[in-house]
């Protein structure tokens, strides 16, 4: 037949298909490597509002000290699907996570940041620290003070899933510390309590964000177990006169963590400004716009008095005291077979 | 097994066989095989052992009746509704139907989370519909009502976007001379438009089922996502990643692709067979 | 013909109870699944007025998303067209063993979750993929960047425009190809002149549908795009993050841009059956 020619047609038609793909690939790795220096942070979802003020600051500075323009990108996400990316190869400068866990993944799997990255800045690391309090409606008409006001008959309690969630598995290990002090040690029944709490949540959300979506939006639960900063952001965005924050008896202090990613930004040649970026988290401008979103600074002298008097005083306790460190916890808690497995039973 | 020997053609007039056939498999295979293979070749790297028991484990298997069972639900009501809707458009003239006919697409166009939080807006103990029907005691989001919900309304432009055109160049003629000889209305949908359109009636079920199945985005934001009952499966690929578990995200997935591929060619076949039934009729 | 289908139309009177239901049903289903949602989209869109509205839309990071969608979406969709009327031509105009398996494989990538449409390109092209090494010693960026982007809106898309000409083009048969070629056309002529003007709604509604997809997709999308704000977030992953921000008028302002395809379509749509028209009467004679 006259078009039983596949040979040459299928060549004209084919070579440029594979040429778009490999133009579109070249073409933009190159358009990437723009002029000025850019920095990517990649971080977790509740951050969103602290470095939007804190890049703003930091350009400033770093024009007035250096003379160079800087441009600071941001890419949010889930903690743990954010470190992933990272795992395999987006091109953070710095990431600040919401737990060691995830930094420690990505320091393991790819040797791109120092295994003893949590030394090289001071405070562990964390330049901010955070904790976990409870978000119920104004009035708090269900009477909830304390961990152990979640498992009474009738309250819904909206957390997110520690699988998905960074903020949860501080949720988890904040009421794992409070039912071994209250329970007098009792292995099982703490467990019994894990068991009960996650049976009063009806709405397991993937994120942080999601969990606060469900409790603040779509009036799921009386009661969201969530970060400090974001039950403090709930109530700045959707009026103070809905929600009230109580504060339990017991919590756990939660240290978001920074580190340089080596292996991108010394390449890049940012390793520099990386590091100059996460060292001026540490300076008292930035810690008084941490103060201001809801974090805890590192340095309260530095922040205004009134933004550290939202803060309310209560016993911590701290992952490496309670739970051995980050990859005991994880691998006690979280992974496959964890407490987390054994005692998560729905309420069919 | 040499390629050339299953896809050798009858003999046929007409050209292009060769052309046609090397750009199918080529783009089929950059864009869809070779990807697969990487997730297949991934999944292997499991331990067997391992394989088993995620496969098998209650929580598995739960996820994997729900996305299933939900997305059949899903395509079924699409299809009834997906052929009647065609039918309207194609058949019916009435105020505001190119508004209509443009937006069936929109479940494609609006991005899914936003088509999630939308529907958990509605159906929501406090949203509009949720809100008329929780007095009722009944809950739709946060249920596995709420999966079905999300699932037909990602699945709906797919049955009346296949039925649509055959509907569109059907000959009226038969189904004129069937009214003339007095044949029923309901008789003529049965006898004369319905075979006409099963084979694409059939894609359409089979799209907004696969559709269905694999649905995320939007899926979650009105699910609960409860385990043991409302998770689906896709959650599950995700809740493995977050572990940087790869190998266990990639079994689950090759697990939902092998069901919806047997699913899918078993419904291929059966549109085959009508067609083949209808042509030798 | 003109006359009876006139006393058909006459015969199902308006007050047809059945034709009643049968309206009822149909207004009642598109109400439920497409209205509702796309009212809540709006409404929410301007929730806080027109001037949010539009400054959300001139936002630089938005204009980025916007530019990056439809470039993805001009990338993917005309490959897609060749491929789909290739796959279709394929499929309906010859019989051999492993067609249906061919057609098969076509779906599969509409039963593959969005998710693992990402996750299968990270497998391959991540760092830690099959090929991430020889990428990286290459200086090659994949995913994070516009090509996986397009890999993978191309993976989600790549069905709709076989998979509408597929069942058309079997309904149509080939015997007018078959007398063309038999008149002396030639292949290509052929193939232009008759096989494409006949499927031209199944193909136009394969593309319309592609393009809306490949413009909407945001799971396959968000796991291989680094949601970097204005360099790799497209539409979609915009109204994700904006609503992660609060910023819920802003985020729908955003999604409605979207929804706003269809009625792109409708035009698009309508000035295509007016040229269609006047080619019908032309054909006629009349």
């Amino acid at each position: 037949m006259r078009m039983r020619l596949p040979a040459g047609a299928l060549r004209r038609c084919l070579l440029p298909l594979v040429a778009l793909l490999l133009a579109a690939a070249f073409g933009i790795g190159s358009a990437a490597r723009a002029q000025t220096q850019q920095l990517l942070n990649v971080s977790y979802d509740p951050t969103r509002e602290l470095y939007k003020d804190i890049n703003a600051l930091f350009v400033a500075d770093w024009k007035e000290k250096t003379g160079k323009t800087i441009v600071i990108r941001q890419s949010h996400g889930g903690s743990g699907s954010q470190a992933r990316s990272v795992i395999d190869g987006l091109g953070a400068d710095v990431v600040t996570l919401a737990l060691a866990a995830d930094i420690d993944a990505i320091a393991r799997r790819t040797g791109k940041i120092p295994a003893d990255w949590q030394k090289r800045l001071p405070d562990n690391s964390a330049p901010y620290t955070s904790t976990i309090v409870f978000l119920v409606h104004k009035g708090n008409p269900k009477g909830i003070k304390d961990w152990g006001d979640l498992v009474k008959d009738g309250v819904a309690v909206v957390m997110p899933n520690p699988k998905t969630s960074g903020g949860a598995r501080w949720n988890y290990l904040a009421a794992w510390a409070w039912a071994k002090r209250a329970y007098g040690g009792d292995e099982a029944k703490l467990r019994a309590y894990i068991t009960r709490l996650y049976q009063h949540v009806p709405v397991l959300d993937t994120g942080a964000r999601g969990s606060t979506t469900s409790f603040a939006q779509r009036g799921i639960g009386d009661v969201l177990v969530s970060w400090e900063n974001e039950a403090f952001l709930v109530k700045r965005e959707f009026g103070a006169d809905k929600f009230d924050i109580v504060v339990p008896s017991l919590s756990i202090l939660a240290e978001p963590p920074v580190a340089v990613v080596e292996g991108n930004a010394g390449p890049k040649g940012t390793l520099e400004a990386a590091r100059a970026y996460l060292n001026f988290l540490y300076t008292p401008k930035a810690q008084a716009v941490i103060a201001r979103n809801f974090y805890r600074p590192r340095h309260p002298e530095a922040a205004a008095p009134e933004d550290i008097a939202r803060f309310a005083k209560l016993d911590l306790v701290t992952i490496d005291g309670e739970f051995g460190g980050w990859d005991k916890a994880q691998a006690e808690h979280f992974a496959d077979g964890g407490t987390f497995d054994q005692l998560y039973k729905p309420q069919r | 097994m040499s390629l050339a020997i299953p896809f050798k053609p009858k003999p046929s007039i007409l050209p292009g066989f060769g052309l046609s056939l090397g750009i199918t498999l080529t783009g089929l295979s950059l864009i869809v095989l070779i990807p697969l293979a990487a997730l297949l070749l991934r999944a292997a790297s499991a331990d067997p052992n391992e394989i088993l028991e995620l496969v098998t484990s209650a929580r598995t298997l739960a996820a994997l009746r729900l996305s299933f069972g939900a997305a059949f639900l899903a395509a079924l009501l699409n299809a009834v509704f997906g052929l009647m809707i065609a039918w309207l458009l194609v058949r019916h003239e009435f105020p505001g139907k190119r508004l209509v006919d443009a937006a069936i697409d929109l479940p494609f166009a609006l991005p899914t989370a936003v088509a999630g939080v939308a529907l958990a807006a509605i159906y929501a103990p406090n949203g509009w519909i949720g809100g008329l029907v929780a007095p009722l005691g009944v809950k739709i989001a946060y249920t596995p009502a709420g999966v079905f919900i999300a699932m037909v309304f990602v699945g709906m432009p797919f049955v009346i976007r296949t039925v649509q055109p055959v509907l569109a160049e059907a000959e009226t003629d038969v189904e004129e001379a069937a009214a003339l000889l007095g044949a029923s209305r309901m008789r003529i949908v049965f006898t004369v438009i319905l075979p006409g359109v099963m084979p694409a009636l059939l894609t359409g079920f089979v799209l907004a089922f696969a559709r269905a199945i694999g649905e995320y985005g939007s899926v979650i934001f009105i699910a609960g996502n409860v385990p043991m009952v409302s998770e689906i499966l896709p959650l599950l690929i995700v809740i493995r990643l977050e572990q940087f578990d790869y190998a266990g995200a990639a079994v689950i997935a090759t697990l939902m692709l092998v069901v919806a591929f047997v699913l899918i060619a078993a419904i291929n076949a059966l549109q085959g067979w009508t067609r083949h039934r209808l042509g030798d009729a | 013909m003109r006359d009876l289908r006139l006393s058909l139309r006459a015969s199902s009177g308006r007050s047809d109870p059945a034709r009643l239901l049968f309206f009822a049903l149909c207004f009642g289903f598109l109400a439920l699944f497409l209205l509702l949602p796309l009212l809540v989209t709006f409404v929410e869109a301007f929730s806080r007025g027109v001037g949010v509205y539009l400054d959300s839309l001139a936002d630089p990071d938005a204009r980025s998303a916007i530019r990056l969608t439809l470039l993805v979406a001009a990338i993917a969709v005309p490959l897609n067209v060749v491929i789909g009327i290739a796959a279709a031509w394929l499929v309906a105009r010859f019989e051999f063993r492993g067609r249906q398996l061919l057609v098969s494989l076509i779906d599969l990538p509409f039963s593959v979750s969005p998710v693992i449409a990402g996750l299968v390109y990270i497998l391959l092209f991540g760092a830690q993929g099959y090929f991430g090494p020889w990428l990286k010693a290459h200086d090659i960026e994949i995913v994070f960047a516009l090509p996986g982007i397009v890999l993978a809106t191309l993976f989600v898309t790549f069905p709709f425009v076989a998979r509408e000409l597929i069942p058309h083009m079997q309904a149509l048969g080939g015997s007018e190809e078959e007398a063309a070629l038999m008149l002396g056309a030639s292949g290509w002529r052929t193939f232009l002149h008759v096989s494409l003007p006949n499927v031209k709604w199944s193909l136009l509604y394969g593309v319309l549908l592609c393009n809306a997809r490949a413009m909407g997709e945001f799971g396959a999308v968000s796991v291989v795009s680094g949601r970097i704000r204005g360099v790799t977030a497209t539409l979609p992953l915009q109204v994700e993050i904006l609503y992660n921000e609060y910023n819920t008028a802003a985020a729908f302002a955003v999604a409605s841009l979207l929804a706003m395809l269809a009625l792109l379509t409708l035009v698009l749509k309508s000035i295509l059956e007016w040229r269609f028209a006047d080619s019908i009467a032309a054909a006629r004679g009349h």
